[in-house]
């Protein structure tokens, strides 16, 4: 299924003289001259990190040297999971390795049937379609359901991958500002009535970690008779009573439309999924173009994952480690003075607010020369022109680690004077 | 004042707030060349409008739109 888009039958009798070529990356060259300012001043390349060895969901090999792993999305360290691990490899030998093709035609297995069925008894919906990302699962739904002459009313400090599925659809789109259930009321007050509509939201902001007020969001969506779609990308497994995210945690299974999810975090393989009990929902597998035209999962990484999720109904003991972790870390971090953009530890995401770019990649490389990896966040990915420190927890940190880790930010944080 | 012109005042005023380089607005001034506005400033000033005259200005009108003037054009035109 390839689209060759339209070409030109033959070329022009008498073709224009030639201009001079444009370099098309002269526009880049803003770019391009601040990342060597900040490779120039000394410090490691933030966005160049390479893993050399994984020893576990906590600990990798980073030029050489042991590192504490505080910025990946593994919350439940299910990476290294003997039994996720066994299945993937069971698969690879069954199926081999790729399926060559669409989930449209050729590239549907065994496996990502058998993944489907975990997500809809996970989640106790009656329909679930996996992708070959999250990314791809919000641009695929997003840009489906909500047409021309429709609206897509999302948080402006919504995922790029919300945007991008804004972007590539046809819909009309309106922002309110984040988290504020009165000023999507007010917007949604503003619209036509007749036209649908969808509101798009998050359980879990990945950048400040801070959690969504979904209940009042959801209610004033349905008061204006708006479909809801929550991306719970940042909360499978850790909240609410089955682990299905911030809209269970908050009572509200019967009122969300659609689920988007990842396997990239808690489940910890790649893919991404929707799940809904919309009696029509099977047909998305005929619209959303980043279903149809990609080759879909490999099966090891699909049986994995269906073993992980099937885990994950049952983890109340790495679910306690997790939250208990990210309270050791967010009062510790608290407590020596750091920035940080929540009260309490609301998700498994610790930010840390820094002043500017030089601050925080000076400390980001302390730590990093101390043994610890946390990610650089900068705008335009952050909220307010931030910068930012990210940590994101896993249950299989150990207590011990945490307070290394927490002794690690008071280093680094006094050598670049963040805190006194 | 014709009220296409009390729009293009109060718009005016509402930049007030987010113009930091002290720039001279007029109908010609761009919000990305002229007054240097990142998204971020660019969403807090559109909800500003939006609030103003209680209208909604979609991201698809927000692309079309570069200078003041077309802004107060478009928010004439929405007022209806």
């Amino acid at each position: 299924m390839t689209e060759t888009g339209l070409q030109a039958e033959a070329l022009p009798a008498d073709p224009a003289a030639v201009a001079p070529e444009r370099d098309l990356f002269d526009k880049f060259g803003p770019l391009i001259a601040e990342r060597q300012a900040l490779l120039d001043s000394g410090v490691r390349d933030p966005f160049g990190i390479v893993m050399e060895e994984v020893k576990s969901p906590t600990v990798a090999v980073i030029k050489g040297r042991e590192t504490i792993l505080l910025g990946t999305y593994n919350y439940m360290g299910m990476t290294f999971d003997p039994d996720v691990i066994a299945a993937g490899k069971e698969a690879f030998d069954k199926f081999g390795t790729g399926t060559n093709g669409s989930r449209a035609l050729n590239g549907t297995f065994h496996d990502h049937m058998e993944v489907e069925q975990a997500l809809r008894d996970f989640y106790g919906m009656s329909g679930a379609i996996v992708f070959s990302t999250g990314y791809q699962a919000n641009l695929g739904v997003i840009s489906a359901i909500a047409g021309k002459g429709e609206y897509i009313i999302l948080d402006a400090d919504s995922h790029a991958s919300i945007y991008d599925g804004c972007a590539m659809g046809n819909a009309e789109v309106v922002r309110f500002r984040h988290n504020s259930v009165e000023d999507l009321d007010k917007r949604l007050g503003r619209l036509p009535k007749e036209p649908g509509k969808l509101v798009v939201l998050e359980g879990v902001y990945s950048m400040l970690g801070d959690v969504a007020p979904l209940k009042d969001m959801v209610a004033v969506a349905k008061k204006h008779g708006a479909m809801v779609l929550v991306d719970e990308a940042h909360s499978m497994g850790f909240f609410g009573p089955n682990g299905r995210g911030v809209y269970e945690d908050q009572g509200l299974e019967d009122q969300v439309d659609f689920v988007i999810g990842t396997f990239s975090k808690s489940v910890g393989t790649v893919g991404g999924f929707c799940v809904s009990n919309h009696s029509k929902f099977e047909i998305l597998r005929f619209v959303c173009r980043p279903y149809i035209f990609t080759a879909s999962l490999p099966p090891a990484v699909v049986a994995s994952a269906t073993a992980s999720i099937r885990k994950l109904m049952n983890a109340a003991d790495k679910r306690e480690r997790l939250w208990a972790n990210t309270r050791q870390l967010h009062g510790g971090l608290k407590q020596l003075g750091f920035r940080l953009p929540t009260e309490t530890p609301e998700s498994a995401i610790v930010a840390v607010i820094l002043d500017d770019q030089e601050q925080a990649v000076r400390m980001w490389h302390g730590l990093l020369e101390a043994g610890l990896y946390v990610n650089v966040a900068r705008p335009p990915a952050t909220p307010a022109g931030m910068f930012l420190l990210r940590c994101s927890v896993c249950a299989e940190h150990t207590p011990e680690q945490m307070a290394k880790v927490v002794a690690m930010f008071e280093a680094a944080g006094r050598e670049t004077g963040v805190i006194v | 004042m014709s009220d296409r012109d009390s729009i293009f005042e109060t718009v005016k005023a509402q930049i007030e707030p987010f113009n930091k380089k002290g720039v001279t607005v007029t109908e010609a001034t761009t919000f990305q060349g002229d007054l240097e506005w990142d998204s971020l400033t660019v969403m807090d000033f559109v909800a500003a409008v939006e609030d103003e005259f209680d209208i909604i200005i979609t991201m698809n009108m927000q692309a079309e739109i570069e200078t003041v003037g077309q802004l107060a054009d478009a928010v004439a035109k929405l007022k209806n």
